[in-house]
């Protein structure tokens, strides 16, 4: 058979494309964004980063922690939740960047807005939060661009968890709510480092969303007004700030509507806690 | 020197000759091909078989693919666009040739929004809209299309098929698409449900051309 014959057949069998040490790769070829067919892949043939052949991460991970050796503390703790209720999903998250006990910013930006009817947010390592959910809004872009119309909420998360499963395992830290209003109604899903996704009516991620559950929880019944609902989503993560040394700063807070989503406040968590305070005591 | 050794070289007046010849097979074809199904689109094809036989697996392929991936079903433009990039990109690769095969693929959204499209042999795709390359069968249906009428099926039927008629037809062939039922049953009979102006499928096939 001539050379280029037995190319394509290699090709068309799908030989080539699907070389089982993709991950391992050193200088590997381009990021493949189109399959052989020319159609796009949704980012899942190849991987973004090349691991360099014999190393891994999550063993290099594992060395740094407390218990052996350097220990580098990622960006971690905070707070968010999100609800869904008759008007919609409400989002709220605290704004405070800490590693380990230095607070690296008080006005952290922990809500990424894809587009105007999807929001993201970002709890555990933040460069892995930032990272990865400004791929995802890429994609979401290019989603559009190629069909014509705005990407589901659960297709969405699902990109999102699919770059996760990728990764599984080499220490990725990232736990986000993908909030959005799309053809089926308000949607809410929850999304991990660990690939888990799911859908819901009520989530909180980060080190302080015990605090915000029971907040939540305590308040929340499905006939609740749109003033009602915002000022639980302030009350949950205030409260869960005052108690969970590593939130704080002010509280974002968004509603997603129908037509899209507003950003309805930012305030100050010690304000507002003071405010509360004379209810308290 | 002969352009058309090899699919990957352009004629002086820029024709890809294997692509002509692969559209000469579809037109030459006189046999209906098997009807396929996959994952909500009907699809049907005509002359080679086989070629059509490896599309339609790599479309079925591509339908649960990107299920799983994105979780949601596909649109048919999605795939229609898919198949047709399949095509094409067997017009401009070393070793192979153009596949033989003009599709017609049919079906629903997930919103209920009924699709017609057809694809060729180059690789390109269109939709179809009633009455698209026919002037004659569009003015009949204008002067004769009664919005009760759309409700019975038969009248339906008997709607379309005079308007080919009227065109002079020779060979009719009639297939009709039915929304998928709860149990996800596809109903390959003939009763109607959906759009009117998308009732059926309707594929027109000359004798000889």
């Amino acid at each position: 058979m001539r050379p280029c014959q037995s190319m394509a057949l290699l090709e068309v069998s799908g030989y080539l494309s699907h070389s089982g040490f993709g991950k391992q790769h050193v200088g590997s070829r381009q990021t493949q964004l189109v399959g052989p067919t020319n159609h796009y892949i949704f980012g899942t043939k190849s991987q973004e980063f090349a691991v360099p052949v014999g190393n891994d991460p999550s063993a290099f991970l594992k060395s740094c922690s407390h218990e052996d050796g350097i220990s580098i503390d990622m960006n971690h703790g905070t707070t968010t939740l999100a609800f869904k209720f008759r008007h919609g999903v409400i989002v709220a998250v605290d704004s405070r960047a800490s590693s380990g006990s230095y607070i690296a910013s008080k006005e952290a930006n922990k809500v990424i807005e894809i587009n105007p009817y999807l929001l993201g947010t970002m709890s555990g390592s933040a460069a892995d939060c930032q990272y990865w959910e400004r791929l995802l809004a890429k994609e979401c872009r290019l989603y559009k661009l190629r069909n014509k119309q705005r990407i589901s909420v659960s297709a969405a998360s699902k990109l999102l968890s699919n770059m996760m499963l990728g990764y599984k395992g080499m220490g990725l830290s990232m736990g986000s709510m993908i909030c959005g209003w799309d053809k089926k109604g308000p949607g809410l899903y929850y999304v991990d480092d660990n690939g888990t996704r799911l859908s819901g009516r009520m989530f909180s991620t980060g080190c302080g969303n015990s605090y915000a559950y029971g907040v939540v929880d305590s308040g929340y019944y499905e006939e609740m007004t749109v003033e009602e609902a915002y000022e639980l989503g302030r009350r949950g993560i205030a409260h869960a700030t005052h108690r969970d040394a590593y939130s704080g700063g002010v509280v974002n807070l968004y509603h997603m509507k129908e037509d899209g989503w507003i950003k309805v406040c930012k305030e100050d968590v010690s304000e507002l806690i003071h405010h509360y305070r004379k209810g308290m005591f | 020197m002969s352009y058309d050794r090899a699919i990957t070289v352009f004629s002086p007046d820029a024709h890809l000759f294997q692509v002509d010849y692969a559209q000469e097979a579809v037109q030459k074809s006189s046999a209906v091909g098997a009807r396929e199904r996959f994952h909500g689109a009907l699809y049907d094809h005509c002359r080679l078989t086989a070629d059509a036989r490896v599309l339609i697996n790599r479309a079925r392929v591509e339908c649960q693919s990107h299920r799983l991936t994105v979780d949601d079903p596909i649109t048919v433009e999605y795939i229609t666009c898919y198949v047709s990039s399949l095509k094409q990109h067997y017009t401009q690769s070393n070793g192979r040739r153009p596949f033989g095969i003009s599709t017609l693929i049919v079906g629903f959204d997930d919103d209920g929004t009924p699709n017609l499209y057809q694809t060729d042999p180059s690789g390109t795709y269109h939709a179809w809209k009633v009455g698209r390359s026919a002037k004659a069968v569009r003015e009949l249906l204008e002067k004769s299309y009664r919005e009760e009428d759309m409700e019975s099926d038969a009248l339906v039927l008997k709607l379309a098929v005079r308007a080919l008629l009227e065109v002079g037809a020779k060979n009719i062939e009639l297939a009709t698409r039915e929304r998928w039922s709860h149990e996800g049953a596809f109903a390959a009979s003939t009763s109607l449900h959906a759009h009117p102006t998308f009732a059926s499928a309707i594929r027109f096939w000359n004798q000889r051309r």
